[in-house]
């Protein structure tokens, strides 16, 4: 069980947004964590220094929280790493076939109105759900 | 210079959102979409209140000739839903499933030293070199 925290999860949300909106205010890029990591793998893109230092401000965040509020944040996972693994490499395989995930499709490419990034969110929160019933209802747990 | 710390700051919001929205802890995330079982609706919550503000933001920022610390905006240009593009988010969907792990959510939760994180993003990062090396 994970509780249900509409308000915390809202403002996380706005901040996700207020995030897209300046990269593309300050850079003119879309905030897709699956294109920025990309980038930084070779082939290196040449603007690699942006994406770097983008993913070291997503990385530091969580530590700084924790360091100057000294509250937790809550973190639970049981999936076996086996399937960690697995998990890992189908996501990237996916998000580099798919030309992004739930941030560059799902919140930057819904919120252009991009059919491209309507459909990907479309199929890839279906095949979630699907994942997730199979996995916890079918299977049994990993 | 200062566009790495411009990023870096942004890069920090990004992070203190996904933290706060829980979109950084894998049960929460799997719980959303468990709606047979333990379901956790907050995460409607969290692409409600991304969505908004993209939206809105986006439409005013995009009004401008182009971004301040850029000469132009880099948007993408593709227009046609193909396969790969449907494969990919398909299979990109079965993986965030089995583990909870997307990648917006899981390289912030590197900075809680978890370790599996750290397993799921070594090897999303292999996922993504080497499609990028084969597709190039």
């Amino acid at each position: 069980m994970t509780d249900f925290t509409p308000l915390t999860s809202l403002a996380g949300g706005a901040l996700i947004g207020l995030a897209a909106v300046l990269l593309m205010a300050l850079h003119g890029r879309i905030a897709g964590i699956a294109g920025i990591v990309g980038g930084i793998l070779p082939p290196v893109a040449a603007d690699w220094g942006w994406r770097a230092a983008f993913l070291a401000g997503a990385i530091a965040a969580p530590a700084l929280i924790i360091a100057l509020t000294r509250h937790e944040i809550a973190f639970a996972s049981t999936t076996p790493t086996l399937w960690l693994i697995v998990s890992g490499l189908i996501v990237g395989v996916g998000v580099t076939l798919g030309s992004g995930c739930t941030s560059g499709h799902g919140v930057c490419g819904m919120a252009r109105l991009s059919a491209r990034s309507i459909a990907a969110t479309l199929t890839f929160m279906a095949t979630t759900g699907i994942t997730v019933y199979v996995v916890r209802h079918i299977v049994g747990g990993l | 210079m200062s566009r790495m710390i411009t990023a870096l700051l942004i890069g920090l919001v990004f992070g203190t959102g996904i933290a706060l929205s829980g979109m950084i802890n894998p049960a929460k995330v799997l719980n959303f979409f468990d709606v047979a079982g333990t379901w956790d609706p907050s995460l409607a919550f969290v692409m409600g209140g991304a969505l908004i503000v993209t939206a809105i933001g986006y439409r005013l920022v995009l009004k401008n000739p182009a971004p301040l610390c850029d000469t132009s905006f880099h948007l993408p240009t593709r227009k046609e839903i193909d396969l790969p593009l449907l494969a990919g988010a398909g299979l990109f969907g079965a993986g965030w499933g089995i583990a909870g792990f997307c990648p917006g959510g899981s390289i912030p939760a590197l900075g809680l030293g978890e370790p599996a994180a750290m397993i799921f993003v070594a090897s999303m990062v292999c996922g993504i070199a080497v499609t990028r090396l084969i597709r190039r």
